[in-house]
């Protein structure tokens, strides 16, 4: 299998990569019209035209069909996984098999969310004979940061992981943020602004909580043979990797460990052949200060229960030895509801060297890991400057 | 608890049976006869081994708190009012289920994680009664 897998590395390239125009509070856009425009511009930062594409990959709470619709494309490969907000992260892996296959030759991955101003979004689809609403709704089971507090609790007692260390993930990440003119939040921030934030979940802080956003992005890819004639330099998907566990929180096989982000991990390291080493530039799914804790442990770049140290110190930080979350996150920088699109862009910018302030230099290989529901679902991308 | 509606339960065919011991404030569970398993939620085939020869037995109703929250921001007109505490608690035949601990302060320095409880019923209407756990009094 790990031979079959390797086989796959470097056969596709994200040749296109942009955000819809504008991030943050957007009462004014629709969330398909977010998605549109950020497919928009992904296509123009490829240098293609709207008819070239041939495989449409998108997740939201409506068919990706509606997706294609609204932009008047009309896919021969249509794919609309959706696992939360890693999906678009695990519908790279999804286009690169379509691409290897020959089923489409342009794949574009859309992402847009009306977060904050809910416009143009579905309702609940929960009925309260939905396993959610009978053994974990009636429970004041509520949003994600009550289901995220429950694994952050489990790992503070298991691992001796503290508010403090949590509370420096934030400051780390809001430091890259005030180097990128996007971000929603460019204040200064300290540990003790974490810690003195309103408890929305003990031990969860207001200032743990990600941003609620509306927003957009998109990516486009092609096989290996074009994609050195687009007018950007190819960003080549060496590695790939998706596991689910479960979907309800109560159900999470390890609330100190997260499963399926380990085996995502492991098998977009495998496919790759790269190591940890190797890893210049990190974007890890930041809906808590908890989350990218635990996906470091599960990807391997540090053992299980030493994610607190691990963060600490401004290891993540502009200038620290561990460049991480280098858009300012989803902490402090955009946070749509799916966040998983937005770490993709910025892995794709940071190896094209489009970064400026918060370039992180030489980056070569970078890595995406992503989250879906309640540490539910995990997918992870290894990319790189250098076809393998 | 009679305004507690937003929050009532409807059951499934495969769940009736749950909800209904739990109105007469008994817990029981899905075992599945050809594993030797209980699961929790109940489903109507083992999630185990994938067999439907499943039988509903009584449960001790007790465990241990194996996480939780305090949660401050919760769902409005939520009958517990803010601050409370979700928990999961892991029973001793195995399962996890979610629930609220209640007859404890909603402070984390009063909740431990790995505390002994035990299921204590509340009713939310003529027709529904929820599974909450308590902590057994150390001295008995």
């Amino acid at each position: 299998m790990s031979r079959e897998r390797r086989r796959m590395r470097g056969r596709v390239a994200i040749v296109g990569a942009a955000e819809s125009d504008e991030l943050g509070k957007l009462p004014h856009k629709s969330a398909l019209a977010l998605h549109a425009e950020a497919a928009r511009n992904a296509l123009a930062d490829a240098g293609l035209r709207k008819e070239d594409v041939d495989g449409v990959f998108s997740a939201g709470l409506w068919m990706a069909a509606e997706t294609a619709e609204y932009m008047g494309l009309r896919p021969r490969y249509i794919d609309g996984t959706q696992i939360g907000g890693c999906s678009f992260i695990a519908h790279v892996e999804h286009a690169m098999a379509a691409l290897d296959a020959g089923l489409c030759d342009v794949a574009l991955i859309t992402h847009g969310e009306s977060g904050a101003s809910r416009v143009g979004m579905p309702g609940t689809r929960f009925g309260h004979d939905s396993i959610r609403l009978q053994f974990e709704g009636p429970f004041g089971l509520f949003g994600p940061p009550t289901g995220y507090a429950l694994a952050a609790a489990r790992h503070m007692h298991e691992f001796g992981t503290t508010s403090e260390q949590l509370a420096e993930l934030a400051v780390s990440t809001r430091r890259w943020a005030q180097l990128n003119p996007r971000a929603m939040m460019r204040d200064p921030l300290t540990v003790d602004d974490v810690l003195s934030s309103r408890m929305i979940s003990w031990p969860l802080h207001l200032l743990d909580c990600c941003l609620v956003t509306d927003g957009g992005g998109a990516i486009v890819l092609v096989r290996a043979e074009r994609a050195a004639d687009f007018p950007k330099p190819p960003v080549w998907v060496l590695g790939t990797g998706e596991c689910a566990s479960h979907v309800h929180v109560h159900q999470m096989p390890d609330f100190a460990r997260w499963d399926a982000a380990a085996v995502a991990a492991r098998l977009a390291f495998e496919m790759a052949g790269v190591t940890h080493a190797d890893i210049d530039v990190a974007e890890f799914y930041d809906a808590f200060t908890i989350v990218p804790v635990m996906g470091l442990e599960a990807a391997g770049f540090c053992k299980p229960g030493e994610g607190g140290a691990f963060v600490a110190g401004g290891r993540t930080a502009p200038g620290g030895a561990f460049p991480m979350n280098t858009n300012g996150g989803g902490l402090s920088y955009t946070h749509t509801g799916m966040y998983g699109m937005f770490t993709l862009i910025e892995a794709v910018r940071q190896l094209r060297g489009e970064c400026g302030a918060r370039q992180v230099a030489g980056a070569k290989t970078a890595i995406c890991h992503g989250l879906g529901g309640m540490f539910s679902a995990s997918a992870t991308l290894i990319c790189g400057t250098e076809r393998p | 608890m009679a305004d507690f509606k937003g929050f009532t339960p409807v059951p499934l065919p495969e769940t009736a049976p749950y909800w209904a011991a739990a109105r007469r404030h008994v817990l029981e569970l899905p075992y599945c006869t050809a594993c030797g398993a209980f699961h929790y939620y109940p489903r109507a085939t083992c999630p185990h081994c994938l067999s439907s020869a499943l039988e509903w037995r009584r449960v001790s109703g007790r465990g241990r708190l194996h996480t939780f929250t305090v949660v401050h921001r919760g769902p409005r007109d939520f009958p517990l009012g803010t601050p409370y505490v979700l928990a999961v608690v892991e029973l001793d035949e195995g399962p996890r289920l979610m629930t609220n601990l209640v007859g404890v302060p909603a402070d984390p320095a009063a909740v431990r994680i790995g505390m002994p409880v035990e299921v204590t019923f509340v009713d939310l209407s003529d027709a529904v009664a929820l599974p909450h756990f308590r902590p057994v009094e150390s001295a008995s």
